[in-house]
């Protein structure tokens, strides 16, 4: 098992924002949860790269260690878990390429960085095209891209994605979609995706789980919840 | 008032705004990443002339002065320079380990608090262990005064202006060269996201403060050379002068450190001259004791008409993910 999170409670100030969900990942697995907007579904992935404080109590393990004793940038730089946050949040007066070049900061494989780069070019021939252009400038849709390409360089054993889709043409959402399909495939990546297109989200993973309100009320195979009746009603519009 | 009086002036100011400059990048760097600012800066500043002042006596000692000088003075002033900076580095360094890192998630208010607690504390350190008598910091190179064209210039006031000039390039090249730079642009920008990409935000502070202090270290053995009399609250009095440079050329920027240093020392150098023309012009008596009063309304109508400062960028801050 790859990713292990048991019990895991997050509060903001007075307000609980998660009540002790339990779920798990295997290497290599697309597992998604889905939820409404406030269901906790970006706590979560905040809470797993260690960017909010989790509540005593609380077990998270990673290939058997203790994911609880790594700051946030070892769990990037030393586990291998990255994170795109929702709303892409990348460092708009840096250059695309020093986007992807800051990423690998704590990386010491020189030889294996600049087969990397050359992998997000490959994946993504847009950023390549773009390699000297301020981030801020680049539209919607290479902004993903590039928080993609960033989230890749500075690590690839467990891709937390935060609403990928968001603020995308149902096209450039496909093109997206299949890089990180690709990136699975050919990388072993194991990714943990949170979408409020649950359709989507269901059909790309293997996986699913449902939050509500904290708290996790339904997992299964993807397939089969996406025949789930409470969910069909719930989540993908009846 | 003759061409040649008016460029006496603008050397001086270059000299004063050197010393502006210089320590007031440090309050801008610290500003941009982690957008609190540090208060302790104009005494780290002190402390830094002080160690600048130990070190020479140190070195004087160690290879002889005067006559029996094993090595010119300038190779001693450049080795002060390197070895003070480097040690008040690590005073900057501890500055943020002791101070600030502990209430990064604490309200704005308490980190200024702190910065100004801190401030006391180095100066009754200072106080404590030394004194409190004004020192007299020792001349390493002989002055040589040039006249070039009716206008002089002493050696130590070229120096000190192309050293600072030279400290500016290189921290310029340091931030837009290096990785360490890259991601003290990128935390300037959105310092929450910084460790998601595997960057070590709290050694990047760290650097960010050492790198200030070690800027306010050569402005303090500088400001010595200019001014052999150190006293503990020098920071106050000059720190807290910077800390207008730095607000003068926004909040945040480094260029507008720069510029905004050797601004502020202009706009004070000059405003004796324009005391004197006017007394003469207008046949008033205002003495030379206004020049800060002056200078400082002229700062206070700037921020009037450029509230952000000179560089400065009107932009809200992300503060969480």
């Amino acid at each position: 098992m790859l990713l292990n999170v048991e019990n895991l409670r997050v509060s903001y100030g007075n307000i609980k924002a998660l009540h002790g969900i339990s779920f798990n990942i295997d290497a290599g697995e697309i597992v998604t949860i889905i939820g409404a907007n406030g269901a906790g579904k970006s706590t979560t992935l905040r809470a797993v790269s260690r960017m909010v404080p989790v509540e005593t109590g609380s077990v998270m393990t990673c290939m058997g260690k203790d994911l609880l004793k790594f700051p946030a940038d070892k769990v990037v730089s030393q586990l291998g878990i990255t994170h795109v946050p929702e709303g892409r949040r990348l460092f708009g007066n840096l250059t695309v390429m020093e986007n992807l070049q800051l990423a690998t900061f704590a990386r010491k494989d020189r030889d294996n960085v600049k087969k990397d780069y050359l992998r997000v070019f490959e994946i993504f021939p847009r950023l390549e095209e773009r390699k000297s252009q301020a981030s801020g400038t680049l539209s919607g849709g290479e902004q993903q891209m590039l928080a993609i390409g960033r989230a890749f360089m500075s690590g690839r054993r467990l891709m937390l994605l935060d609403e990928p889709s968001m603020g995308l043409s149902p096209l450039l959402m496909m093109n997206v979609f299949q890089a990180l399909k690709e990136i699975n495939r050919q990388e072993g990546t194991a990714i943990l995706l949170v979408e409020q297109n649950a359709r989507l989200a269901l059909k790309f993973s293997k996986k699913g789980y449902v939050l509500e309100n904290g708290n996790l009320v339904l997992e299964g195979a993807s397939e089969t919840l996406i025949n789930d009746p409470e969910v069909k009603k719930a989540y993908l519009g009846g | 008032m003759t061409v040649n009086f008016l460029m006496q002036n603008l050397i001086n100011a270059l000299q004063w705004g050197s010393f502006y400059a210089l320590i007031a990048l440090g309050y801008s760097m610290v500003y941009s990443i982690l957008m609190l600012f540090n208060f302790a800066h104009g005494d780290i500043f002190m402390v830094g002339a002080y160690i600048g002042l130990g070190v020479s006596l140190g070195l004087l000692s160690l290879f002889g002065s005067g006559a029996a000088a094993v090595l010119p003075g300038w190779v001693v002033l450049v080795l002060t320079i390197l070895i003070s900076m480097f040690l008040t580095a690590f005073v900057g360094i501890i500055v943020e380990r002791v101070g600030y890192r502990p209430l990064r998630e604490a309200p704005r208010a308490s980190a200024a608090i702190t910065g100004l607690m801190i401030g006391i504390i180095l100066e009754t350190a200072n106080i404590l262990f030394l004194g409190g008598s004004r020192l007299k910091f020792p001349q390493l190179i002989e002055s040589v005064t040039y006249n070039i064209g009716g206008v002089y210039v002493t050696n130590k006031k070229i120096m000190i202006v192309l050293v600072s000039i030279g400290l500016m390039l290189a921290l310029h090249q340091l931030i837009t060269r290096t990785k360490w730079g890259m991601a003290m642009r990128a935390m300037a920008y959105d310092y929450v996201v910084v460790p998601l990409v595997g960057v070590p935000m709290n050694t990047i502070a760290a650097m960010t403060f050492a790198i200030g202090s070690a800027l306010a270290a050569a402005a303090g053995i500088l400001f010595g050379l200019a001014y052999p009399v150190l006293d503990p609250y020098m920071g106050v009095s000059f720190g807290w002068k910077a800390f207008v440079a730095a607000i003068l050329g926004g909040r945040g920027s480094i260029m507008g450190a720069c510029i905004a240093g050797f601004m502020l020392g202009f706009i004070e150098i000059m405003t004796v001259p324009a005391i004197q023309i006017m007394n003469r012009l207008f046949s008033l008596n205002i003495g030379s004791n206004f020049r800060d009063l002056i200078a400082y309304s002229i700062v206070l109508l700037i921020l009037i008409f450029r509230p952000h400062g000179l560089f400065g960028q009107a932009y809200s801050a992300k503060l969480r993910l």
